[in-house]
């Protein structure tokens, strides 16, 4: 995968080493595995129980894979070298937008477009990686909250009008099932979605077990001593943003496959939040908490608000308490109950309960 | 040239409310190192507070008294109840919860007042401020509140005992600690006086983009640019960031202008001059990492 | 054993002709969404996020809904209205329209909201073929029998608004030079568009053209720009806050154009009071329905109607809300047209019948504005008066200008 490319040329040992280390999480691996294959069973499934697994949940569950992706994109950059971001929506709006932009302009096709999108991303990320480098905390906080609100700015941009379609958006094809495979679009996109979020999170996890992602965390725990022990940190921070940007960008790109539509609208300030919380909520430098992630936040939105119609119509509270209260008491709640995010709580909680 | 005073004038004026809400964001950090989200949304619910106790007959004034001291208890009590549990928690997840009572504000706003623009009274007499149209009575009343309030500020912090054991919480809480304050309370203390100055923010503010639960929303960030462009440990630094940023996006926007007019090319318009501004902000900020008037703080390792 | 499998296989069969002789027996046809005692409608509305001031409308016409099964229903079938949050956010909206049309299998979607949102789910609506009816956006694309058979928008469309502004300034306002302030987005850019097409070759009149975002805290600085070209009309496509703001701005440094506004804003409680009355004389807006802050018509019957219906069902809505008489408005155009399909509840017909609404009186729109669409007609209301603000409320000018038929 060409996203990961850049990281492995600058530490190739990291890949060609992972023996050693796959030893030490032999346990989790077979796990991770394990969760593909069932994946990889789910949409058969739909064979034999058509009302459980149908063509609008897997749809869901691909909507929730892309955004898995994207919150890894972020962890990257946040969870693992403690660079804050508060605007990947930018970079998920900006692979949307490539790919759409190729596809209706260029018209390549959409499974070509993943690498060029990679590498798009992975250059802007790059580029504003270099100015980040002199800010922190949360100077780089409002650096990329800047630029969350630039993006949809950009796109509506007079002289790129023509390209991006200004306000108007670009309408898409849904992918087809390649090869004449007898399959629907939506369990195609399915299993599309699932080969490149397996790709990716593999990628991601031989970069972290690696000699590149102990540097990036050292640099995340101590950027001082990192430098101190010969990292170069600045070049590490800006590739850890290029590759973070791309992963984003990446499922920016699955989206506009799968939604067959962008728009300014669909990338605005709330979308970077959304990342952010799914990023903490699911837990912060964890890869499986990228993926509880990705599911809180497509989930989240439909529970608030029957949780909402629960509260009003179940126990009768005089008082109507809308579905965006709920959502924020729901992230409140949750930040007091389990701090470290849902995958740091059920850690914590399945060490108790071994004990 | 006229367009150009204007321009500036009213920048000005936009600036008032951008300095306003930057002063209580830096309220929230020198007593914790937050920046808090909410901050905007926390100010606009004390100015629907007021608003309703002007609508049942209250006086402008007192008013204005009573919702300032409501905000004071009801920070402090957010401060007890919400965050103190998250005492040890990891900085994003209080991000979170931010997020969380940004969304419970405005939600319960709306709920409670409905989405409908209302109009909120100036206090400030029309006549007596009038400076040849050029800025309104309430803009120029704006920026002398805005400046009483960081005058208060800044004598509470230098000159009373309170003020002075809250900084000294903030910048060195373990020593402080042992030197007998109470990091606790000053804490809540900081949390309780952001959520008055957001509280003057916010009816100053409602008056000129008039009162609805969104009112904040875009005007936080400005306040977030501005308070980092000044220096965010810097009260009087982060006012006058709040006053830079409004009139350099003005600026932006009338030498966008004057391009088009002179070259007939579009270049930047008004579209771009949030983006402009920022990046400016941004350059600067890359150039002088702690603001412009921020103190510089030595990491010792 | 040959017994039992008979048996087994016979009863097979015979539930098979239960199945069957079941929806025979039934009184109406129907696809998925409806039977003899219920029928399914299927409603997105943003109630989250920062967009979630709409969400008054879905609640609206939730209570509207709940008025009519208390009143026996439609045809003897109750309304299930079934409404979900899309946030705003076309990605949003795909996933929740996909869920109510193949998990919950509404039987039509009604009065989704958004233009972007909408575009999103256009597509896949007539791909499935499920009616996608009297939707919340202005834009001129939902009319178009051809391409999409199965879309159908409901209020006056924005395009041909500005068409209508551009005549009136055009035949009104000596030698003008005109100046626009638009929302920088697609509502906005659907105006303007209209706008231009309406000046035809007096589009250079235009002498300064103008953007905001919705994150602007004010648009003052706009206006400065505005008037520093030294222009003598106005058109103004503004969102009722930056309306008012727009309004009172102008008023403040002594510019007075002859100043159009858009219908979206044409409310008196949440745009001309805001912005001061005085500085409001003269302002000329379209509109279509009725303005329930204006006293004029405090005594007309459909007015009190609402009223009371407002006090039984909606007790927590606002009443000078807008929204709250639109979605009032709109769910009883639905109401008809289910009403007109009778026992025939396939989704073929109720787009048959949505498109064959002659001359429907709905409540609340100004008088002399009626429903009409046709199988090449998809435009439901084409007709807006404008009216000039004078004293405290709006006053009716001229006649109804239509583009019924057009």
């Amino acid at each position: 995968m060409t996203t990961a490319s850049p990281a492995d040329t600058a530490a190739h040992e990291s890949v060609a080493t992972p023996v050693s280390t796959s030893v030490t999480s032999g346990a989790s691996d077979r796990w991770a595995w394990g969760l593909v294959a069932v994946g990889i069973i789910i949409p058969l499934l739909g064979y034999v129980v058509p009302d459980i697994v149908s063509d609008y949940r897997l749809f869901l569950m691909s909507t929730m894979m892309i955004y898995a992706i994207a919150v890894l994109g972020l962890n990257l950059l946040t969870g693992f070298n403690g660079q804050i971001s508060l605007g990947h929506g930018a970079f998920y709006g900006v692979g949307a937008y490539t790919a759409a932009i190729l596809m209706d302009k260029v018209g390549m096709p959409y499974w070509t477009l993943l690498p060029i999108v990679a590498v798009v991303c992975f250059v802007i990320g790059f580029l504003f990686g270099l100015p980040a480098l002199r800010l922190e905390g949360i100077y780089l906080a409002l650096a990329t909250f800047a630029l969350a609100l630039a993006v949809p700015q950009m796109l509506k941009y007079r002289w790129l009008e023509d390209l991006t379609g200004g306000v108007q958006g670009i309408v898409l094809l849904k992918p087809e099932p390649p090869f004449g495979l007898p399959l629907s679009e939506d369990q195609w996109l399915y299993y599309y979605c699932l080969i490149v979020m397996v790709i990716l999170y593999w990628a991601a996890a031989n970069l972290l077990r690696g000699r590149s992602g102990r540097a990036m965390m050292a640099i995340r725990d101590h950027s001082m001593a990192a430098s101190t022990m010969g990292i170069d940190v600045a070049r590490y921070k800006t590739i850890t943003f290029g590759i973070s940007a791309a992963y984003t960008g990446v499922a920016g790109a699955l989206s506009a496959s799968a939604i067959a539509f962008v728009a300014p609208d669909s990338f605005g300030f709330f979308l970077s939040i959304s990342l952010l919380i799914g990023l903490v909520v699911g837990g912060v430098a964890s890869l499986a908490g990228s993926v509880i992630g990705g599911i809180f936040t497509v989930l989240v939105q439909n529970s608030s608000q029957s949780l909402s119609n629960f509260v009003k119509s179940d126990l009768g509270l005089p008082f109507d308490l809308s579905p965006y209260s709920v959502y924020g008491i729901l992230l409140i709640v949750l930040m007091y109950v389990m701090p470290t995010g849902i995958a740091g709580g059920v850690a914590i909680a399945w060490r108790r309960l071994r004990r | 040239m006229e367009q150009l005073i204007q321009q500036v004038a009213s920048g000005l004026a936009n600036g008032a409310i951008y300095a306003c809400v930057a002063l209580a964001l830096v309220m929230i950090f020198v007593s914790t190192s937050h920046i808090n989200f909410a901050q905007g949304e926390m100010a606009m619910f004390s100015t629907y507070l007021s608003w309703q106790l002007i609508q049942w007959g209250v006086g402008y004034w007192p008013a204005f008294v009573i919702a300032v001291l409501v905000s004071f208890v009801g920070g402090v009590l957010i401060e007890r109840t919400i965050l103190r549990p998250l005492h040890t928690a990891p900085i994003l997840s209080v991000v979170v919860v931010f997020i969380g009572l940004l969304a419970v504000f405005n939600s319960v706003a709306g709920t409670i007042w409905s989405y409908l623009i209302k109009e909120y009274p100036s206090p400030f007499p029309k006549e007596a401020l009038d400076l040849a149209g050029l800025i309104g009575a309430h803009q120029v009343g704006v920026v002398i509140v805005t400046l009483v309030v960081l005058s208060a500020l800044y004598v509470f912090f230098r000159y009373t005992p309170l003020g002075l054991a809250m900084r000294a919480a903030a910048q060195n809480p373990v020593s402080a600690r042992l030197a007998g304050v109470r990091v606790d309370s000053m804490l809540a203390l900081g949390w309780g006086l952001a959520a008055a100055v957001g509280a003057v923010a916010g009816m100053m503010v409602a008056h000129i983009v008039y009162l609805e639960p969104n009112m904040m929303g875009g005007i936080l960030l400005y306040a977030f640019a501005g308070a980092l462009l000044g220096g965010i440990t810097n009260p009087g630094g982060a006012v006058l960031g709040g006053f830079m940023v409004g009139v350099l996006e003005n600026l932006v926007a009338f030498f966008g202008n004057v391009i088009e007019k002179q070259t007939g090319v579009y270049i930047i318009g008004n579209g771009e001059k949030l983006t402009v501004a920022l990046i400016i902000v941004i350059c600067v900020l890359t150039l002088k990492p702690s603001g412009l008037f921020g103190r510089v703080v030595v990491t010792r390792v | 054993m040959s017994v039992t499998r008979r048996s087994f296989v016979g009863g097979i069969s015979a539930s098979a002709t239960v199945l069957a002789s079941g929806s025979s027996l039934a009184k109406g046809k129907y696809d998925f969404g409806a039977s003899d005692t219920e029928i399914k409608i299927g409603h997105t509305n943003p109630y989250s996020g920062p967009a979630s001031a709409y969400g008054v409308i879905g609640k609206a016409i939730e209570a509207y809904w709940k008025a009519v099964n208390d009143q026996g229903g439609i045809n003897g079938r109750k309304i299930t209205f079934i409404s979900r949050d899309d946030g705003y956010s076309p990605p949003k909206m795909v996933e929740v329209v996909r869920q109510l049309v193949e998990q919950e299998k509404v039987l039509c979607l009604f009065n989704t909201l958004g233009t972007p949102t909408n575009t999103a789910i256009h597509k896949y609506m007539n791909a499935r073929k499920v009616p996608h009816l009297f939707l919340a956006t202005g834009a001129s694309k939902w009319g178009k029998p051809k391409e999409f058979p199965w879309t159908m928008g409901w209020q006056p469309d924005y395009h041909t608004e500005g068409v209508i502004f551009a005549r009136h300034i055009l035949a009104n306002v000596k030698d003008p030079k005109i100046a626009v302030l638009m929302q920088n987005d697609d509502y906005g850019k659907d105006y303007y568009e209209g706008f231009r097409e309406g000046l035809g070759k007096s589009v250079d009149q235009i002498v300064k053209h103008v953007t905001y975002e919705v994150t602007d805290p004010t648009v003052d600085s706009q206006i400065i720009q505005l008037k520093d070209s030294g222009a003598n009309a106005f058109f103004n496509i503004t969102t009722p806050k930056f309306a008012a703001q727009a309004i009172r701005k102008a008023a403040d440094i002594g510019w007075k154009p002859a100043h159009y506004l858009n219908n979206v804003s044409a409310s008196v409680a949440a745009v001309m009071k805001p912005a001061g009355f005085e500085n409001g004389q003269g302002i000329i807006t379209a509109q279509y329905l009725k303005d329930p802050t204006d006293k004029q018509w405090d005594n007309a019957d459909d007015m009190k109607t609402w009223r009371a219906w407002m006090a039984k069902y909606n007790p927590g809505g606002n009443t000078a809300d807008g929204f709250n008489i639109f979605g009032y408005a709109v769910a009883y155009t639905m109401h008809k047209t289910l009403e007109q399909c009778g026992d025939d509840l396939t989704r073929a017909n109720v787009m048959k019948q949505a498109a064959n609404l002659k001359k429907l009186n709905v409540p609340l729109l100004l008088p002399g504005i009626t429903v009409n669409t046709s199988p090449t007609d998809f435009y439901p209301i084409q007709s807006v008066s404008l009216q000039r603000f004078k004293g405290e409320t709006w006053e009716l000018f001229g006649d109804v200008m239509s583009n019924e038929g057009a």
